[in-house]
């Protein structure tokens, strides 16, 4: 990557005492997709302001597109967008007053804005409601909306800050198809999501945020590599799960596990299944929000 | 969102908005929410003419011993009490964008995004002459008779509109240091008694002496003297100076709080 799009070095914030960036390390490809992926407080929502100019770093450096967030952040407001978690639109005005009011204050022409607001409104499904207030709205019209207030003024990055987080499976799957046309038309997107198959589906390349740190990186396959070959799920008789034993995909690891499950005297009634790795595992083993019996058992089986 | 529309037709090379379109756009973003807000609106015309009737037939006979009157004594203590009540939402608007992601959105835009305060200050001036209006036209329709010319009809709503910029800018820095929508709009009632205490319902001389002394020296005072000056002709001395003194000190600090306080939740420490 000669040229990445973002460019993050050593990025530290700590609100009070508390660190939530903790020196993170990120370079993401321009026009490619690149999901952060970590759980409730992991500092993902804090990396996408710090990017898109609203919170200032304690230290470190970010490059978006050429321009340094903190030495020239009007360089990088003229290259991103940024839509939240929460829908950033105006609930009195209209979905099309709202979108012209974004394409004026993106530089347009009163006339070009209507041109664009038409335009976004066809694409998002939104024209029957063009004229009626945002208030109105449903959580999905809501969302689209206020993807499409993003979009407004094309811009090269694009920050999406779980974006389908209150979306039913249809606009979700409308919404992933959005993101990918973008990225092959050329925008770079960081999308933050709790949602792994999110990530698994849309990401050219997937960073794992625990506890303010990256603690994995690589693309959805590479993490899955990661955690090994095969998972041994351990079942009780009547299907309960009671542990999930990665193994590196080996017979001779295989045997061990499957050794080490028949030497417990409490294992005479149960099931063993053979399964490939789910994004799930990866994040879950990562970020040490597993189940105890599964950190143990990876222990055990590295040793 | 289908693929047909996918191509960017319409999206020209992003360029940073002028001042003058920002502030223009904020400023018609402002007005539609005002005029859609029908309960603010309501009250923008009610308000103004249940006072002035209050005043005049409820409190005005007491007040002026039955000898009519009053109403040319009262008319601009009423506008500026309702000029304070209409500015009050002001601080009601700025704290709801606050609290909505609106704010974040314009923030990571090229622009200044304190032009949403200027939207809402300039809303608020409309409606608020709007209010200064139904009260001047119930007044002469109750019996107001000012004895004013042109240029002292122009002045006196000079005098009113630099009030109105300053209690609204006023309003909007308190919205921003509320930390909710609720207690905007709480913080925001204290100013209303402030006329009350001043020469705009009774002359202050018939207060006790302590209370007399606040009220000849806060800033109602002055200006409502003032506008009594230019509308009826009493001599109102030096007080336009202070008034207009007053307003711009008001002004300025707002302003500047309200910068210090933008800013300081931009940073979000």
């Amino acid at each position: 990557m000669t040229n990445p799009a973002i460019d993050v070095r050593s990025l530290r914030k700590s609100f009070g005492n508390q660190h939530v960036l903790d020196g993170v390390d990120l370079a993401v490809e321009a026009g490619s997709i690149f999901a952060l992926l970590g759980p409730n407080g992991a500092g993902k929502t804090t990396l996408i302001n710090i990017l898109a100019t609203l919170t200032a770093a304690d230290s470190g450096t970010a490059i978006v597109a050429g321009h340094d967030v903190a030495e020239d952040p009007d360089g990088v407001r003229e290259a991103v967008s940024l839509t939240g978690q929460y829908a950033a639109v105006d609930e009195v005005l209209t979905g099309e007053e709202n979108l012209r009011m974004l394409a004026r204050l993106s530089g347009f022409s009163a006339e070009q804005a209507r041109a664009r607001a038409t335009e976004l409104l066809t694409r998002f499904d939104l024209t029957d409601a063009a004229a009626r207030r945002a208030k109105s709205y449903s959580g999905g019209m809501r969302r689209r909306l206020d993807i499409a207030l993003g979009l407004v003024a094309d811009p090269p990055v694009l920050f999406l800050d779980e974006p389908t987080t209150g979306l039913d499976a249809r606009s979700r799957q409308a919404l992933w198809r959005t993101i990918r046309e973008l990225a092959s038309a050329g925008t770079t997107i960081l999308l933050t999501t709790q949602y792994l198959d999110e990530a698994d589906a849309l990401a050219d390349r997937i960073a794992v945020l625990d506890g303010g740190r990256i603690v994995a990186e690589g693309s959805a396959a590479q993490l899955k590599a990661r955690i090994g070959g095969e998972l041994v799920e351990v079942r009780s008789a009547d299907g309960v799960l009671l542990r999930e034993i990665p193994t590196d995909g080996s017979l001779d690891s295989l045997r061990r596990v499957l050794a080490d499950v028949a030497a417990d005297p409490a294992s005479v009634a149960v099931h063993v299944v053979v399964r490939k790795p789910s994004l799930d595992d990866v994040f879950l083993t990562i970020t040490g929000a597993a189940p105890q019996s599964t950190i143990d058992a990876e222990q055990e089986v590295a040793a | 969102m289908s693929t047909a529309t996918m191509t960017m037709t319409t999206a020209p090379r992003v360029r940073r908005p002028t001042r003058l379109v920002t502030t223009g756009v904020m400023i018609g973003r402002s007005l539609r929410h005002t005029v859609r807000n029908v309960d603010a609106m309501i009250m923008a015309i009610m308000l103004p003419t249940m006072l002035m009737l209050l005043f005049t037939f409820v409190f005005g006979g007491a007040i002026d011993g039955g000898r009519g009157g009053y109403v040319d004594y009262v008319v601009p203590g009423i506008i500026l009490l309702c000029a304070g009540f209409g500015a009050a939402s002001t601080a009601v608007d700025v704290a709801d964008d606050m609290s909505n992601g609106i704010i974040d959105r314009f923030r990571t835009m090229p622009l200044r995004a304190m032009s949403v305060l200027t939207g809402h200050v300039v809303a608020s001036l409309a409606r608020n002459l709007l209010a200064t209006g139904v009260v001047i036209g119930v007044a002469l329709l109750l019996g107001f008779r000012p004895n004013a010319d042109v240029l002292d009809w122009l002045g006196a709503i000079g005098v009113i509109a630099v009030f109105i910029l300053a209690i609204t800018w006023l309003y909007a820095a308190i919205g921003l240091a509320a930390r909710s929508v609720e207690a905007a709009n709480g913080y925001g009632f204290a100013l209303l008694f402030l006329p009350y205490l001043s020469s705009a319902f009774v002359p202050t001389d018939t207060m006790p002496s302590w209370l007399q002394w606040i009220a000849e020296n806060q800033p109602i005072t002055p200006i409502i003297e003032t506008i009594r000056g230019l509308l009826m002709g009493t001599d109102a001395g030096t007080r336009p100076l202070w008034a207009m003194g007053w307003c711009l000190v008001i002004i300025a600090a707002a302003y500047l709080w309200g910068s210090w306080l933008f800013a300081r939740r931009a940073r979000r420490n």
